[in-house]
């Protein structure tokens, strides 16, 4: 259960369970979080939770609502936010994200059935009829386009990242070309999947994961030789400086520090 | 019927990291051209009874009925077009069994199952699936997400509460509001598409899109596509590198070639003068 800690000048005041699907801020006393100081609206702001989440909402107040140093209109309250009303300020703390071992619970896929949610929210309850066109939804869920082979990072610069625990290596890896047209030349591995060789002929990919890099051959009869050993049909992990062997180019695998 | 040589399946399934049990189903038949996942749910094993229950309904029928039904034909009685019919009639079975079972015996009580299920016939599929196990396909470079989620989250996207990067932080994952076996009567959503030789068609749990960002599930359809096997198995990985918190299930399908109905003369010359 979601909660919010009042505090002034770091000193604590009260502890507030959003336990109703509506929670009032303001001054005025008919406020389920009444602040009686003048830099506060009567009616200030509105917190609307829903199960685990909680939205807050300011109600056009003449001072404003903050959260985290911003003002905000309407803002997703996420576990550990400060919102700030004056001198006051609002500690948001879910507990179930702090709790790890009950979150694991809340993973369980559960039906929600028509009813079981009040939907006195900005959530119509649709469920008997979201038959929309999935073309529609489709194009407006924005495509992404993956046709740039080399220099797409999509790591770094992903506006929509998933829980990634640890899930760079420390290290970074390159790849140096020891024979061929190219030789000298070097390739960055930054991408969680780089692919070798050519198509048709031998192909080979080098994933990049938490544990380091790992080169698995993708198609074709000859199968890539790592430091003068052929490799079968599993990964195989790279250490630094070895020798991979592929469609005729030698290259080196080497860390980056 | 069969679409031999025209489609290549592989599949990978995986509890994950946190879960002891797997209670995800998966079924595939590439010459029939058919494909269903299923993420079950409920205590105990019944998740895995209900998903079980499901897909296996679903492919032996439908492995059956495809011997003597053809799906682009339409159908005397309904109106509707076989595959269609099939689908519905098959969903409902697979739903009163899962209902009737979970209902009879106090162990399965409240189990239920997500579904995805895709029929391919003449260069097109007709796709139906209830809550929020998804089918995306990549083509020309580009990855899309095929079927909407049955879930709160959707909801709260469509009504506009929460944008989808919100949806991404939000607490209230895996609430489905359509699942199979929960009530006597459940409804899955039918849509037909058109595909075309190279598109690859990704049916996934939760398990998979939960962990795994769109950007890099669409980085390895690309990257790995002439790879089928190993490109199920690098997804599964993946979602395992970053967490692995739900049951992981991946089926790949990808366009060969062209795999029109085999019609007669006299159908064409049927269609020739319509």
């Amino acid at each position: 259960m979601a909660k919010l800690i009042l505090s002034m000048d770091g000193l604590v005041l009260k502890e507030i369970a959003l336990t109703k699907e509506r929670t009032t801020i303001g001054r005025k006393p008919h406020n389920d979080i009444q602040i009686d100081n003048l830099a506060v609206s009567g009616e200030h702001a509105v917190i609307v939770t829903i199960l685990q989440d909680s939205f807050l909402e300011d109600l056009g107040s003449t001072n404003g609502t903050v959260v985290n140093g911003q003002p905000i209109k309407k803002h997703f309250l996420q576990n550990n936010d400060i919102i700030e009303l004056g001198k006051y300020k609002l500690k948001y703390v879910n507990e179930a994200v702090a709790g790890q071992a009950k979150a694991a619970d809340f993973e369980k896929t559960m039906v929600l059935r028509p009813g079981s949610v009040k939907a006195a929210t900005p959530a119509p309850a649709a469920a008997a009829a979201p038959v929309a066109a999935p073309v529609a939804a489709a194009a407006a869920g924005g495509a992404r386009n993956f046709s740039d082979t080399v220099a797409g990072q999509s790591a770094t610069a992903a506006p929509v990242a998933p829980p990634k625990p640890a899930a760079v290596p420390q290290k970074n890896g390159a790849l140096q070309l020891l024979s061929g047209a190219n030789a000298g030349k070097e390739l960055d591995l930054t991408k969680p999947l780089t692919t070798l060789g050519k198509p048709g002929v031998q192909v080979a990919v080098i994933t990049r994961r938490p544990q380091g890099f790992f080169i698995t051959h993708v198609e074709g009869v000859s199968f890539p030789v790592v430091n003068g050993k052929t490799l079968d049909a599993q990964a195989h992990s790279l250490n630094d400086h070895d020798v991979i062997e592929l469609a005729g180019v030698k290259m080196e695998f080497f860390l980056k520090t | 019927m069969t679409l031999s040589g025209a489609l290549a399946v592989a599949s990978c399934t995986d509890p994950g990291m946190v879960r002891s049990h797997n209670e995800d189903s998966i079924a595939s038949d590439g010459d029939q051209g058919l494909v269903v996942l299923a993420d079950g749910m409920g205590g105990y094993n019944a998740g895995e009874v209900a998903s079980g229950m499901a897909t296996t309904v679903i492919i032996t029928e439908l492995q059956q009925l495809l011997e003597k039904r053809v799906p682009y034909e339409i159908d005397a009685h309904s109106g509707q077009l076989v595959a269609h019919q099939l689908l519905h009639e098959q969903i409902a079975k697979a739903n009163t069994s899962i209902y009737q079972a979970a209902q009879s015996q106090p162990q399965y009580a409240g189990m239920g199952t997500t579904l995805v299920v895709a029929l391919f016939y003449d260069n097109k599929m007709t796709v139906a699936h209830i809550g929020d196990s998804r089918m995306y396909r990549l083509r020309g470079g580009e990855l899309r997400q095929v079927t909407k989620d049955h879930s709160l989250l959707q909801e709260q996207i469509d009504s506009g509460v929460i944008t989808p990067q919100q949806a991404r932080q939000s607490q209230n994952k895996n609430l489905v509001t359509r699942a199979l076996g929960i009530d006597p009567i459940v409804e899955a959503e039918i849509h037909d598409y058109e595909t075309q030789p190279e598109d690859i068609y990704l049916l996934c749990s939760d398990g998979l899109c939960d962990m795994v960002s769109d950007d890099d599930i669409g980085l390895a359809l690309q990257t790995l596509s002439s790879n089928l096997k190993l490109c199920a198995q690098h997804l599964v990985q993946t979602a395992n590198d970053n967490g692995g918190r739900d049951n992981i299930s991946v089926i790949l399908v990808r366009v060969l070639r062209d795999y029109p109905a085999p019609r007669s003369i006299v159908g064409k010359m049927m269609s020739w003068f319509k």
